[in-house]
């Protein structure tokens, strides 16, 4: 499946972590999808499937083990080194999870948004200082809170100080990990708005990883889902919402609390059983086997693939299930 | 505006008290920055059998109010300045003994939202359960240790014997939240207080987790109170709903009444914030901006005033009363007020 209208491209991409005693950790496994410009892809999965890790490695924090990720036409390198960071860092940038651990708190606002601009462009002070103060305008805060520490600010407020740190370089693709999990519903809303907003003003493309399956639909173009290190399944974002074809999608959607009394009191009991299980040295054979409904013999023998499936009227699906087979 | 009689809704009084009873709560805390008012008259009521969520952002006072029958509350700093809370007719508030007589652990059970950190470290969870009843109940540790094995298979973890030999280290989220279930019902409480126990899990496993709580207060008719922010929860769950917002109820009712008449811009505003995957509902997500007053000097009118769409001058001077819509639902908001024209209303926007 690739694709040279894509704009991020994975091929095959593998994370693998050494925990010693030859024990190895499928962080990500065998991954390939691409992104293409201007796109919002949700990525969703439990915790333990390696959204993250993904998100990182597609970013180079984290050394690629096997695989490749091609950008613009250009292969990235394994192993990123400062040069590369360097380099890269103007047109890939992230928002963290965590708006109180994500920003150093003996840096001042001014500083931390304005990083990026001294290590990677020639503006003078001053420039840099108007283009904070911008930023900080178009997130909407105060620039006149340049000189405060992000002690100073909620939750909601730090998170847009992530977005305006990782925004202000105009990076064309943007790795968001989870960046409204630790806010309120109400402010939920208004960082998810102002993505969407910077999105169309500035053509970016964005990775967004979540676990929230609603704000997902609701936010991405297409969906994809992530299982212990694999993708089960790609697709447009309501079709795979609503018409999901890969069991462990189905069942995932099929525990996400509505907000809607009526729909939760028709709700079965919960078909899910089971736990994700352990990422540590992942054998053969479909890796949901051990807790799907309709597993079949092939699936504890077999890795099934990423294929196509077709979904009438709408847009391609790839799905990994021996059903589609 | 002069104040008008408050029309406080009136339930129907039952042939006996309500399991659980909060009246008036109100609760401070002093910090460097002044005193706080974290929860400024707070009231509900619950039965056995029920399950009463309690919704609101940060701050908003749902955790304090629970602290506060559970009897959590440090004080200093903390304050409970008024109010009553009783469980069964016992009153919660007042004696602050932790010890095998204490009421606490015995009438009502709670679970936390993280799991990690609310067990120790350094004992089994057989053992940890098993505290609570030789405790509470002067159990021998051989008797108390074989009632832990059972409560542990009762919330559904495999091979339970083995597990309660081990350490929390060795269990998964959803097993420790399934293990501090299992602890808050050793005594058989008959309130569980739920305090956001599937914020941090997956939806996968929060969903085995609120199915093992409706099941179990089926089989033994616990009254749950549950705190959440997450509006499906409260649709998957409740019976009843309260809605609050800067340490007060602004919204109470049936979970019908409050999700599909809402009556307080508070609550209609949640909505708003939050996806609909219903295909005949708004697909734009409304934010509430701005933020939530200051509690070191709360507003003398409604607390949410400043960032209500429909705020009329006489919010910002006077505080409402909870004024009832139906038999059971009532909202804190002047809309309610009969000579309200609601039409000026939805025009007098700020």
């Amino acid at each position: 499946m690739t694709d040279a209208s894509r704009l991020v491209e994975l091929r095959n991409l593998t994370k693998f972590f050494h925990i010693g005693r030859g024990e190895v950790v499928h962080a990500v496994d065998d991954v390939s999808f691409g992104i293409s410009a201007r796109e919002i892809v949700g990525l969703v999965g439990e915790s333990g499937s390696g959204k993250s890790t993904l998100g990182k490695t597609v970013l180079g924090l984290h050394d690629k083990t096997s695989g490749d990720v091609i950008y613009n036409g250009e292969k990235l390198p394994a192993k990123y080194k400062p040069a590369d960071f360097q380099r890269h860092a103007r047109v890939m940038q992230m928002i963290f999870q965590d708006p109180y651990s994500s920003l150093n708190p003996r840096m001042t606002v001014g500083e931390i948004v304005g990083e990026g601009l001294k290590l990677h462009t020639s503006l003078s002070g001053a420039q840099v200082r108007d283009r904070v103060g911008e930023w900080l305008r178009r997130v909407g805060l105060n620039p006149d809170h340049m000189a405060r520490y992000p002690h100073e600010f909620s939750g909601g407020q730090r998170q847009r100080i992530g977005v305006a740190r990782a925004l202000v370089l105009e990076p064309e693709f943007v790795v968001c990990d989870e960046p409204i999990s630790a806010l309120d519903v109400s402010v939920q809303a208004q960082v998810v708005n102002l993505l969407d907003e910077l999105k169309e003003s500035l053509g970016l493309t964005l990775l967004f990883i979540a676990h929230d399956l609603s704000m997902v639909r609701y936010v991405s173009d297409r969906m994809a889902v992530m299982y212990l290190g694999s993708l089960v399944e790609v697709g447009p974002a309501d079709r795979v919402f609503f018409a999901p074809k890969h069991p462990y999608t189905e069942l995932l959607i099929g525990s996400n609390p509505e907000p809607d009394p009526r729909t939760e009191r028709g709700r079965d009991a919960t078909a899910i059983r089971g736990e994700i299980p352990s990422p540590v040295n992942v054998q053969p054979g479909c890796r949901f086997a051990n807790r799907c409904p309709k597993a079949m013999d092939v699936c504890e023998a077999t890795t099934p693939e990423l294929i196509p499936v077709r979904d009438l009227g709408h847009d391609e699906r790839l799905v990994a299930c021996h059903l589609y087979g | 505006m002069s104040a008008p009689p408050a029309t406080l809704s009136a339930e129907a009084a039952p042939a006996r008290p309500p399991l659980l009873e909060v009246a008036d709560l109100r609760v401070e805390f002093d910090t460097y920055g002044g005193t706080v008012q974290a929860v400024r008259g707070v009231s509900f009521s619950l039965e056995r059998g029920k399950t009463l969520a309690i919704v609101g952002e940060s701050g908003c006072g749902k955790s304090v109010t629970v602290q506060s029958i559970m009897g959590l509350i440090p004080m200093p700093p903390g304050r409970i300045t008024r109010g009553i809370a009783k469980i069964d007719g016992q009153d919660m508030l007042r004696d602050q003994r932790i010890d095998g007589k204490d009421i606490r652990g015995r009438l009502v059970g709670m679970i936390f939202q993280d799991p990690m950190t609310s067990l120790n470290p350094t004992m089994t969870i057989g053992d940890q359960i098993a505290e609570t009843l030789q405790v509470h109940a002067g159990h021998s540790h051989r008797r108390a240790f074989a009632r832990a094995v059972e409560l542990i298979d009762m919330t559904r973890i495999p091979e339970a014997a083995k597990r309660a030999r081990q350490y929390p280290f060795e269990f998964s989220g959803g097993m420790l939240q399934r293990s501090m279930i299992a602890m808050s019902l050793a005594c058989e409480p008959s309130v569980l207080i739920a305090d956001e126990p599937t914020t941090a899990l997956d939806v996968t496993i929060q969903a085995q987790i609120l199915d093992l709580m409706a099941d179990l207060q089926r089989d033994n008719g616990m009254a749950i109170v549950l705190i959440t922010h997450d509006l499906g929860v409260v649709a998957r769950m409740a019976d009843d709903v309260l809605v609050m917002y800067a340490g007060e109820v602004v919204e109470h009712g049936g979970v019908d009444d409050v999700f599909y008449r809402s009556a307080h811009p508070y609550t209609l505003g949640l909505k708003a914030a939050m996806p609909s995957n219903r295909t005949d509902a708004a697909q734009e997500l409304t934010p509430i901006d701005g933020s939530p007053p200051d509690l070191f000097a709360p507003p003398e009118g409604c607390g949410y005033f400043a960032r209500c769409p429909h705020a009329m001058r006489a919010c910002e001077a006077t505080h409402p009363p909870a004024f009832a819509i139906a038999g059971g639902h009532d909202a804190r908001c002047w809309l309610h007020h009969a000579d309200c024209d609601r039409d000026a209303a939805q025009v007098y926007r700020r």
